[in-house]
């Protein structure tokens, strides 16, 4: 139990680089604040509730993921302090997303950067990334199925990054629950490789409308699978017409070199937001 | 998509509202909830049933209240509002639709015995 912030753990565990044995830290600063209003009911002028006596009526108003959206804005606030880029990547289940992020680590060469793995089990991702020298936290969510502000906020303590740092946030794989939950990342990337089908942003619509970039990954397999790249980019474009769109190859390198730039691009936004605008 | 979570997220607002006001007994909750949020309604209502037992919610009814879906077309750039995610636009036909609401999740107001 978490004396701080109340809460219970239940099956979710962080496993942190220092130790890993399950640990929790709580030196960070929560919020608990209630953003909304509450009052008993208005009486007649400002309720109608047919069935409901207004007198037994509290009008709340309040988002039901309020929780994780307060926790969300202390770590944005808590990475805007550091000129942090945050970003959450998210895909199904074995889109590449763990070696996309080893591949980008090394080409970042020495860029401060941190990553937090989401899974339901295992710390088998996390050890990939710090095989390559990189600081990582691994939450397991046990039975759940996405990555929440709170489970976030603690890790971001373990990992205690510098000034001007990136965060990656790779998500549990899941193509559904993760769209709902805001860590206080400044973007969610969506990760989708090239043999998932051309439809997978029309099937799964919420996660592509809230990305802001997609990297279609696995473009080296392309030409063996039969798919249409420019059919996948058309209907990202038709759920998500903002999108921004990079075709990629972890593997063999292709099309690195723009994501890389994209984040340092990003990255030097963060740190000078009026030069941005 | 995550039913069960939403109830959890449910049951910590409704617990800290009804100890705020000092009630005992919830009877009726209404929630609002947009046409693009992705619940499936009726796991909603299973999941509700299950997540607020022994709390002061415990058998409460929940009603819930349909938003409707808007979104902005990128061909004639206006707001409309469609009732399915994919639905090309009613104004013009157009394929290429950025929802603008319809993803409200929202705990309207408790019925207190």
């Amino acid at each position: 139990m978490c004396t701080v912030c109340g809460c219970s753990e239940g099956e979710t565990k962080v496993h942190a680089p220092a130790h890993d044995h399950p640990s929790h830290g709580h030196s960070h600063d929560h919020s608990h604040g209630h953003g909304h209003h509450h009052h008993y009911g208005h009486g007649l002028a400002g309720v109608d509730v047919p069935g409901m006596s207004q007198d037994r009526l509290i009008e709340i108003e309040t988002d039901i993921l309020s929780k994780n959206d307060a926790y969300a804005r202390a770590n944005r606030a808590a990475l805007a302090a550091r000129e942090i880029f945050a970003l959450n990547l998210v895909s199904s289940p074995g889109s590449g997303k763990t070696t996309l992020l080893c591949k980008t680590i090394e080409a970042l060469g020495d860029q401060p950067l941190g990553v937090i793995e989401g899974d339901q089990q295992t710390q088998n991702d996390a050890d990939r990334i710090r095989a390559t020298g990189a600081p990582a936290v691994q939450v397991n969510t046990g039975k759940g199925c996405h990555l929440d502000g709170h489970m976030v906020g603690h890790a971001m303590e373990h990992l205690d990054l510098p000034r001007g740092a990136m965060l990656f946030i790779e998500n549990v794989g899941n193509l559904v629950c993760p769209a709902a939950f805001d860590l206080g990342e400044d973007g969610k990337v969506a990760i989708l490789s090239v043999t998932e089908g051309e439809d997978k942003p029309l099937k799964y619509p919420d996660m592509f409308t809230a990305a802001r970039l997609a990297i279609l990954n696995k473009i080296d397999l392309a030409p063996h699978c039969d798919v249409d790249l420019d059919l996948y980019e058309a209907n990202l474009r038709r759920v998500n017409p903002g999108i921004e769109i990079l075709r990629v190859s972890a593997r063999t390198g292709a099309g690195m070199e723009t994501w890389v730039a994209w984040l340092r691009r990003h990255l030097a936004d963060k740190a000078a937001p009026q030069a941005a605008q | 998509m995550h039913e069960m979570s939403l109830c959890e997220g449910m049951r910590t607002v409704i617990e800290d509202q009804a100890r705020a006001h000092d009630v005992a007994k919830i009877t009726r909750v209404r929630v609002e909830i947009g046409r693009f949020a992705g619940v499936e309604i009726k796991a909603l209502h299973f999941a509700f049933d299950v997540v607020m037992r022994g709390s002061v919610a415990e058998g409460a009814e929940l009603v819930t209240v349909d938003l409707p879906g808007r979104a902005l077309c990128y061909d004639c750039m206006k707001e409309v509002e469609i009732a399915d995610r994919l639905d090309p636009c009613p104004t013009c036909g157009g394929g290429k639709l950025m929802p603008q609401g319809g993803d409200e999740m929202r705990i309207k107001d408790l019925e207190v015995a």
